[in-house]
């Protein structure tokens, strides 16, 4: 499969580019750090407050750290005209959006799994006895907005204003995202911990349709 | 190393416009460029040269109008697995080093062996000794040296080249003028923008001149490309 060859190597691109700079995970660690922290400090929740607030407190700077870690994703593609270089190169353009979002939801979702020990501690929530389950929530839940943000972040590098652009297409767009993820969180912490499959089952859907029109479309989001 | 086996492939653009908005950057440009043929265009900056590359290389669609490209008998060929392109912009990453950018575009483009191909051309660009540096490195006219390298990668049947001396020294002018000899002996077509003579444009074997968007002159004949190309000085 082409697509997925070009992928591979792609990504392997985005991986070396990235751990060389160490540029978005800094970025996204420092600030979600700082949002957990700086809550914990102020509300100082009890054990029942934090699992009722600290999902939707989690997510929340889950989804404002991606938008962070999304804006570069194509901007930096414009320096040298690189992405040109890309669409020359490869057999199907949806590769580069394959890899772009693949690396995004990496970079993401080791963030959050290195965040989720400093959250527990600090909220003072027990994560070990479902780590596994909740991966699974932040993988879902990384994919859902690394999708539509991996879309916008190459239409938003092409226009004015795209400092603006990205939030603004894309916070509206991820609020089902984040009511399912804050929800299928909220479950797994809860007193009596439980996968939620309603909540996941959304998930999987968003990802997939979410995909499927990248597939249809991302052609035309990479003209000039 | 043996180039893989090309089909000849010239250039076909058929009123062709691009507007902007309500600025054309292209007006109504018809143009036969045939396999094998060393095109310069020449004009003013904003002529619409770099448009009218970009719309060859497929990286911007034309307003209106039509691209093709004839085979040596005429007939349509798909070559857009063969062209090369060299921007205004390097094209290449600066964060990743000479070696690593050739073998990234050599693997996209599937090259038999990317390895050699990227050392093969990183030898004849005369960075082999900075293969492992970062591009960011790298002065203006190295970097141009790498770009030019990336889109011969694939041994290109047809070669779009954006003011490809930029940058270069002296020596680098030799040796792309050496390339683009050996290209055209070999049958492969080029077009490329220049700004006045140089040993560049003196390759050329037909100038175009592009005003407002519109081709005002094209001749094959010696004394009167010399006139076009000066022209572009002026």
């Amino acid at each position: 499969m082409a697509v997925l060859a070009d992928t591979t190597v792609l990504l392997g691109k985005e991986l070396r580019t990235e751990f060389r700079s160490r540029e978005l995970l800094t970025t996204t660690v420092v600030f979600i750090l700082v949002v957990v922290v700086l809550f914990s400090f102020t509300f100082d929740p009890s054990a029942g407050e934090s699992r009722r607030f600290g999902p939707g407190l989690l997510w929340l700077s889950f989804l404002f750290a991606a938008s962070l870690m999304l804006q570069p994703c194509f901007l930096r593609e414009q320096n040298n005209d690189t992405l040109s270089a890309l669409r020359l190169s490869v057999r199907d353009p949806f590769s580069i959006f394959l890899a772009k979002l693949s690396a995004n939801t990496l970079f993401l979702l080791l963030t959050e799994v290195l965040m989720l020990p400093v959250f527990a501690i600090l909220y003072n929530v027990h994560i070990l006895g479902v780590f596994l389950q909740l991966v699974l929530v932040l993988f879902l839940g990384s994919l859902g907005v690394a999708i539509p943000g991996t879309a916008f972040s190459a239409i938003s590098a092409q226009a004015r204003m795209r400092e603006l652009m990205l939030p603004l297409l894309l916070l509206p767009l991820l609020t089902p995202v984040l009511i399912a993820s804050t929800e299928a969180t909220r479950a797994l912490l809860d007193a009596n911990p439980v996968l939620r499959a309603d909540w996941l089952g959304f998930l999987a859907g968003f990802d997939v349709v979410f995909l499927t029109a990248l597939w249809l479309f991302g052609e035309y989001l990479l003209e000039e | 190393m043996t180039a893989p086996p090309f089909t000849p492939t010239g250039i076909r653009f058929a009123n062709i416009e691009k507007r902007f908005g309500s600025l054309y950057a292209l007006r109504r440009v018809s143009l036969e460029v045939r396999p094998g043929e060393l095109v310069a265009f020449a004009g003013r900056n904003g002529s619409g040269k770099t448009t009218l590359l970009r719309i060859a290389a497929r990286l911007v669609r034309a307003s209106s109008g039509s691209l093709s490209f004839p085979g040596p008998s005429g007939e349509t060929t798909d070559s857009a697995s063969r062209t090369g392109f060299v921007a205004h912009a390097t094209m290449v990453y600066d964060e990743l080093t000479a070696e690593e950018n050739l073998l990234l575009f050599a693997r996209l483009q599937g090259i038999g062996d990317p390895g050699a191909r990227a050392g093969a051309l990183l030898g004849e660009v005369e960075l082999s000794e900075r293969r492992k540096s970062l591009v960011r490195t790298f002065s203006r006219g190295m970097r141009q040296r790498v770009a030019i390298a990336r889109a011969l990668l694939n041994e290109p049947a047809v070669l779009l080249l954006d003011e490809p001396a930029t940058g270069l020294d002296p020596q680098g002018i030799t040796w792309l003028a050496h390339t683009l000899s050996r290209m055209r002996v070999e049958g492969r077509t080029v077009l490329m923008s220049v700004h006045g003579e140089s040993a560049i444009s003196a390759l050329a074997t037909r100038a175009v001149r592009l005003d407002a968007g519109s081709v005002v002159a094209d001749t094959m004949a010696g004394s009167d490309m010399r006139a076009i190309l000066s022209f572009a000085n002026a």
